[in-house]
């Protein structure tokens, strides 16, 4: 469904110095620096597949996005959508996909979203009787049908979310490009937004590429995750096996029944938090049995789990892990 | 194209829809661009003190600057285009991008919402015509031919006006600094099209420059065909050139865009 090969995105940008000489220099004579934002990555995607897009700010992740839905022309490399150049923009092609990103796009600010909704049902053409369908359907999945006639300025930041997604979906994408779609919900709103968006894809069979800084968002949603920094990519696969390969060890949590002392639990593994009642481990996970077998005979446990390392710091210390590479790759060179 | 055809009518009542909703700031800017008030004003004062005689040997009362410049509030109502404006704002805001998705070319969706103001537009010219009416009937020509002549000749200036807005508008796309140029071109624009001076009444030299290039078909040749300046022969001579000028125009704007629009740079997000 989607190809990308060696994919570069180099803006060119206006350096000036502050000042009026600079100015009046830049005049004459202007310096250009080049932003490798996207330096050659590839993927494939196959129809009907959720894809997370992980990687920090400035990583290039919304800079991909906009190359494969047409708004931005690659510096270099081939980009496929469904067989279609996106940068060509063909009708074919913008009728089949929509990128959504931030927060005021296309709702009409002073009509309401029922006046968007039927602008794009005229622009995207789509025949009246399929369009009611549609449109119960989104409008009884996301629960804005009492807010879809009131302007859209009076409609609170999650309905008016709600009702931006339902907007992006008049038409039917087949593949569907969300850039941060839950930026700046509360926690209930991001879980409507995700579960809204599992089931149209189920539903749909559309595909999805979402990047969210909430790992919560991909973990959800995202089977197979891209990671994207500096403009590269450094992984694609699952969700599971980046957070193994990136911190094999596991937590191992214990309620405690009586205070225990510091050197005693160092002893097992690494203490990533412990006071009187509680104590959390940071242990290899070959030998999680050992610890926990070794824990239990030594020390007073009223309770133990074991989880995951939270996504958040798998992904910090995937980044830093990254830098420090690039760094020692500088020094080498 | 037939699908975009299809979807004109639903995108010009969103629009009017819009332009309801906005009427307050349409207004507050309709009411700044009374300049042709002032210019009637004191062409009249002028015209009180001494004849005013312009090149085609025609004298200005005060009832011509009357005509004269009630036309030009008028055709500058329903010509007027912000387009090179509006795309400046929406290149930078990087809001651009929400038009480029969208399967329908974002130059037709400019002129509708333009189009999409016109109503409102006409509103504020009718009392203005009724005016003329009262005040200047004598200036209106009476062959029934020119105010035939005069609706093309409207759609023409308004297609010139829409058009030059668009391809002004798409220096944004190539240099930094296109609002100094839009300021320059408005301040052409101002000179030029004879919406502050009569052409009949420019020094000899700066007529020819006004004559060579585009701004006067856009207001200075309706307000001067429905002002009844010229024969209809005459008239239908500078409507074609008028066309001429809206169809290079046209393919100019086209052409600018494609070419600027792969240098977008889709800010934000
Ligand atoms: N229009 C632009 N012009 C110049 N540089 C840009 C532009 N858009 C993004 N960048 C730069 O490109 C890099 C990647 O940005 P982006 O794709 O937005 O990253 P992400 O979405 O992963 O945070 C950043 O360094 C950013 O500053
Ligand atoms: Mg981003």
């Amino acid at each position: 469904m989607i190809s990308v090969r060696g994919l570069k995105k180099h803006y060119r940008v206006h350096k000036r110095a502050p000042g009026l000489r600079a100015a009046v220099k830049s005049l004459f004579k202007r310096e250009y620096t080049t932003v490798p934002a996207v330096d050659g990555i590839d993927f494939e995607i196959k129809p009907g597949e959720r894809v997370g897009f992980l990687g920090p700010n400035g990583a290039g992740k919304t800079t991909t996005l906009k190359v494969l839905s047409g708004l931005l022309y690659p510096s270099e490399g081939e980009v496929r959508v469904d067989g279609h150049l996106p940068q060509k923009r063909e009708v074919a092609f913008l009728s089949k996909i929509m990128l959504v990103m931030g927060q005021k796009q296309q709702l009409l600010w002073d009509l309401p979203p029922a006046d968007t909704f039927e602008l794009n049902r005229a622009i995207y053409d789509v025949p009246r009787d399929e369009m009611k369908k549609r449109l119960g359907n989104l409008v009884e999945l996301l629960a804005i049908g009492d807010v879809i006639q009131k302007p859209t300025r009076q409609l609170s930041l999650g309905e008016r979310m709600k009702c931006e997604l339902a907007a992006a979906l008049v038409h039917g994408p087949k593949v569907l490009f969300l850039d941060e779609p839950t930026i700046g919900l509360d926690v209930s709103m991001q879980v409507v937004m995700r579960e809204f968006i599992r089931t149209y894809n189920e539903q749909f069979g559309a595909t999805l590429i979402l990047t969210s800084h909430y790992m919560d968002d991909v973990a959800a949603l995202c089977p197979r995750v891209i990671v994207i920094d500096k403009g590269r990519l450094s992984y694609d696969g699952g969700l599971a096996e980046l957070v193994q390969r990136v911190r094999p060890e596991k937590r191992v949590a214990f309620r405690l029944s009586a205070a225990v002392p510091l050197a005693q639990l160092e002893a097992l593994g690494k203490v990533v938090r412990h006071d009187a009642a509680e104590a959390v481990l940071q242990v290899p996970m070959d030998q999680v049995n050992t610890v926990v077998g070794k824990a239990l005979a030594s020390l007073p446990v009223k309770d133990l789990t074991v989880e995951n390392p939270p996504l958040e710091e798998v992904m910090s210390e995937l980044f830093s892990r990254s830098r420090a590479d690039a760094a020692g790759k500088g020094r080498a060179a | 194209m037939t699908r975009t055809l299809r979807a004109l009518p639903t995108l010009l009542k969103i629009g009017i829809a819009e332009a309801i909703a906005y009427r307050a700031e349409m207004l507050v800017w309709v009411l700044s661009t009374t300049m042709p008030f002032v210019m009637w004003v004191m062409w009249s004062a002028v015209a009180q003190v001494s004849p005013v005689v312009g090149q085609s040997g025609r004298a200005y009362g005060s009832a011509a600057f009357s005509a004269y410049f009630l036309c030009t509030f008028m055709v500058r109502q329903i010509v007027a285009s912000w387009a090179s404006w509006e795309m400046n704002f929406e290149v930078r805001q990087g809001t651009l991008a929400m038009r480029l998705l969208r399967p329908i070319h974002p130059v037709i969706s400019y002129a509708m919402g333009h189009l999409a103001a016109l109503p409102l537009r006409f509103a504020v010219a009718t009392p203005v015509a009724v005016a003329l009416v009262l005040t200047a009937a004598a200036e209106l020509p009476h062959d029934p031919r020119i105010w035939a002549l005069w609706v093309p000749c409207m759609v023409g200036a308004w297609l010139v006006a829409f058009f030059s807005n668009i391809a002004v508008g798409t220096l944004c796309f190539f240099m930094e600094s296109s609002l100094k140029v839009m300021e320059v071109w408005l301040a052409c624009l101002m000179v030029f099209s004879g919406y502050l001076i009569p052409l009949d009444l420019f020094p000899p030299a700066l007529r020819v420059v006004a004559e060579l290039l585009p701004f006067r078909y856009q207001i200075g040749l309706p307000v001067e065909v429905m002002t009844g300046r010229y024969a209809f022969a005459e008239a239908a001579r500078l409507v074609a050139i008028q066309w001429a000028w809206a169809a290079g125009l046209i393919v100019l704007s086209f052409a600018l865009w494609r070419t600027g629009v792969k240098r977008f740079q889709a800010y934000g997000g």
